[in-house]
């Protein structure tokens, strides 16, 4: 059992299903293109010390087709949506991967409404020397060595419960795909770049940025970017972990978050 | 009955281990494989048999669009449409298609249409493809979630900048123009026929129907895999109550090679056929398709699976397999026109592209097959559909006096005046 709840909450773009436990301080998590579940480390992890609302962006979960979010200020817009219909003000504010570039795209838009920002091997950024591999290519075989610092232990925990000789199961999983990567793929196609890096001056919260030192889908080298964009952020990079530091090193990210507040 | 000899331009000197050297043939294919010097070459013998189909009387020469593709090295083919329009008499212009979603603003594809249209008098049939994921997300960038919606806009502008006679504006997602006035516009009213290149997702059934389109099934695959996929297309156009069900609300792309006999068919064309299936169809399946180029309701129906390359690719498959299997239809005069005939009636389709030029085939190998096929089969095939004999709506209406190029007058010479030195 996760101590994680499933609870739903209403915005102009429709019902909108979210994860909340814990208890403390109020803190948004935004997760990244590949999904969440309630019994992700991570939420466990942060939700001893903090009380825990994890939306699930548009096209995943169970939430509702949103064909009228397009572009990276629709869903700007509408996470922030999100967060005034759960009631918060000035939540910590964490997001990784596709959902770190949106959290730092929300606290580039409200400088004034974010004081705590959690940036996990966040996308946004492009540098031409270091080209991000192409995720959408990538097929399901492929995806543990650039997403893990074990691809071994990752390809396990990716396929666990899968049952690829089924065809209904099939089925819901390339359905599934098409849901969550055909709606990344309106902030991450073909490259990840929407704009950021010029916003990026504008974020005024105290910013912490967390990257596994063996992220080989975003490598380590992007920090660097979000650390000269973010005054006063500061970098934490986590040992023995790749891009899915929260689930290789959900205790080490826990202890980053915690730095901020 | 509409036969359209088709070219996809294949490029000719993919190396014999193309396959195992390389992961794709599209997308990131080896730029050291093209050599332009030798694409001088390619280019005007590929014309050149497209306008030696003109003269053997094909209904029509087709050309299409692709980016990026060792099999196919046409990414503009309104550039051979132009050519052909100026040096062709008779043959209907099917270029299958402009992928609209792709040109900003999609009034360019309007206008080049336009343009086709009126320097071959009327000859232009239109084609709207969405594109294959491969050209369309990962070699042109657009975002596969919302390529759907881009194409409907860029088709509902195109239709608009045709047939609308005052200047308009127009706001859409992803084109804003506030004086839409195309000048040319094309001779065919109200426009050019317009035929959809499809692969297998439902709502194109939807739109073809709605907007009396032809939908064309371009695969390689052959009539009999094509089956299930055309049921479906004529199951929706009964379930729409479409007002006919003629034929020629469906094209389909054949693979077809002609010799005197069955044995000489193998003989001459099997190494061209080899080189189509086993390099030309090389492609990395990260490539596929994007996910979000796919509708849900599509990959819902589960359909996608029927219409995939076999277990192990298509490299694998022999001559045997390829004709027996009906990917290609090959043989004599007699065998192809029967298999010809079995397709034709069992897809009830009124729009054949006689894919006649395989891989690397040279140029006298596919004309000897061209001419076999518009001389001993083409005949017997033209009026298998004789209820719809007289369904213009899919295809073009060419002016009755077709200008003809190279016929200038003598230049104007003044008078001379010859009391000057």
């Amino acid at each position: 059992m996760s101590i994680m709840q499933q609870k739903t909450v209403q915005t102009p773009h429709g019902t909108i299903p979210y994860l909340e436990g814990g208890s403390g301080e109020p803190l948004v998590f935004l997760h990244g293109a590949g999904g969440m579940t309630a019994q992700d480390p991570i939420l466990e992890a942060l939700s001893a010390t903090h009380h825990v609302y994890a939306p699930f962006l548009p096209g995943y979960g169970e939430t509702d087709d949103n064909p009228e979010l397009r572009d990276m200020l629709d869903y700007t817009l509408h996470t922030w949506d999100v967060v005034r219909a759960l009631g918060l003000r000035d939540p910590v504010l964490v997001g990784h991967s596709m959902g770190g570039m949106i959290a730092a795209e929300m606290a580039a838009v409200c400088p004034n409404d974010v004081s705590r920002l959690v940036l996990i091997a966040p996308a946004g950024l492009w540098k031409d020397d270091h080209p991000i591999p192409d995720m959408f290519t990538l097929l399901p075989f492929e995806l543990p060595q650039y997403l893990f610092h074990d691809p071994e232990t990752g390809a396990k925990l990716m396929t666990a419960g899968a049952r690829i000789d089924d065809p209904e199961f099939l089925k819901a999983y390339l359905v599934r795909n098409a849901r969550q990567l055909g709606m990344a793929g309106k902030l991450l196609f073909p490259v990840p770049d929407r704009g950021l890096a010029s916003r990026l001056y504008r974020i005024l919260a105290k910013t912490v940025i967390v990257w596994g030192q063996s992220d080989r889908l975003i490598p380590p080298v992007y920090a660097k970017g979000f650390e000269a964009g973010i005054s006063g952020s500061q970098v934490v990079e986590v040992p023995e972990a790749g891009h899915m530091v929260i689930l290789e090193k959900p205790d080490a990210v826990a202890k980053a978050v915690a730095s901020v507040t | 009955m509409k036969f359209t000899w088709f070219n996809l331009m294949p490029w000719p000197y993919l190396p014999d281990d193309f396959r195992e050297k390389n992961r794709s043939v599209w997308v990131d294919i080896d730029q050291k494989l093209f050599d332009p010097v030798k694409a001088h070459e390619v280019y005007n013998t590929y014309m050149d048999l497209l306008e030696y189909a003109d003269t053997l009387g094909f209904d029509g020469i087709g050309v299409n669009e692709h980016h990026q593709n060792g099999y196919g090295i046409m990414p503009s083919p309104n550039i051979i449409a132009a050519g052909l329009a100026r040096r062709t008499k008779n043959a209907a212009l099917v270029v299958l298609g402009n992928s609209i979603a792709l040109y900003n603003p999609p009034v360019r594809v309007a206008e080049e249409f336009a343009m086709l249209d009126c320097i071959s008098g009327g000859r232009l049939v239109a084609g709207f493809p969405v594109g294959t994921s491969m050209d369309t997300n990962y070699c042109y960038g657009q975002i596969p979630a919302l390529t759907r919606e881009k194409y409907a806009e860029a088709h509902e502008l195109i239709i608009r900048a045709w047939t609308e006679r005052e200047p308009f504006a127009f706001n859409g997602h992803y084109n804003k123009l506030r004086h839409v006035n195309i000048w040319p516009r094309p001779i065919q009213q109200p426009h050019p026929p317009v035929h959809i290149p499809g692969g297998g997702s439902i709502e194109t059934y939807d739109f073809c129907i709605d907007n009396t389109y032809s939908y064309s099934y371009l695969s390689f695959t052959g009539y009999i895999r094509a089956k299930a996929l055309l049921q479906g297309y004529w199951d929706q156009v009964a379930k729409r109550n479409a007002p006919d069900t003629s034929p020629y609300r469906a094209g389909f792309a054949q693979t077809i090679c002609v010799a005197e006999t069955d044995e000489e068919a193998e003989r001459l064309y099997s190494e061209h056929v080899n080189y189509f299936y086993n390099r030309c169809l090389h492609v990395y399946p990260g490539f596929a398709d994007a996910p979000g180029y796919r509708t849900i309701k599509t990959i819902q129906t589960g359909a996608l699976s029927q219409y995939a390359p076999p277990r192990g690719g298509f490299g694998q498959l022999t001559w045997k397999d390829l004709t027996e299997g009906g990917h290609v239809i090959a043989g004599s005069p007699e065998t192809v026109r029967q298999r010809m005939e079995d397709m034709i009636k069992g897809l009830h389709v009124g729009n054949i592209f006689c894919l006649m030029h395989v891989g690397n085939m040279p140029a006298e190998k596919c004309m000897y097959s061209s001419k076999l096929f518009a001389e001993k089969v083409m005949p017997k095939l033209k009026t298998l559909m004789p209820e719809w004999e007289h369904d213009e709506r899919f295809w073009c209406h060419p002016v009755d006096r077709q200008a003809r190029p190279g016929s200038l007058p003598a230049p104007y010479a003044p008078a001379r005046a010859t009391e000057t030195a």
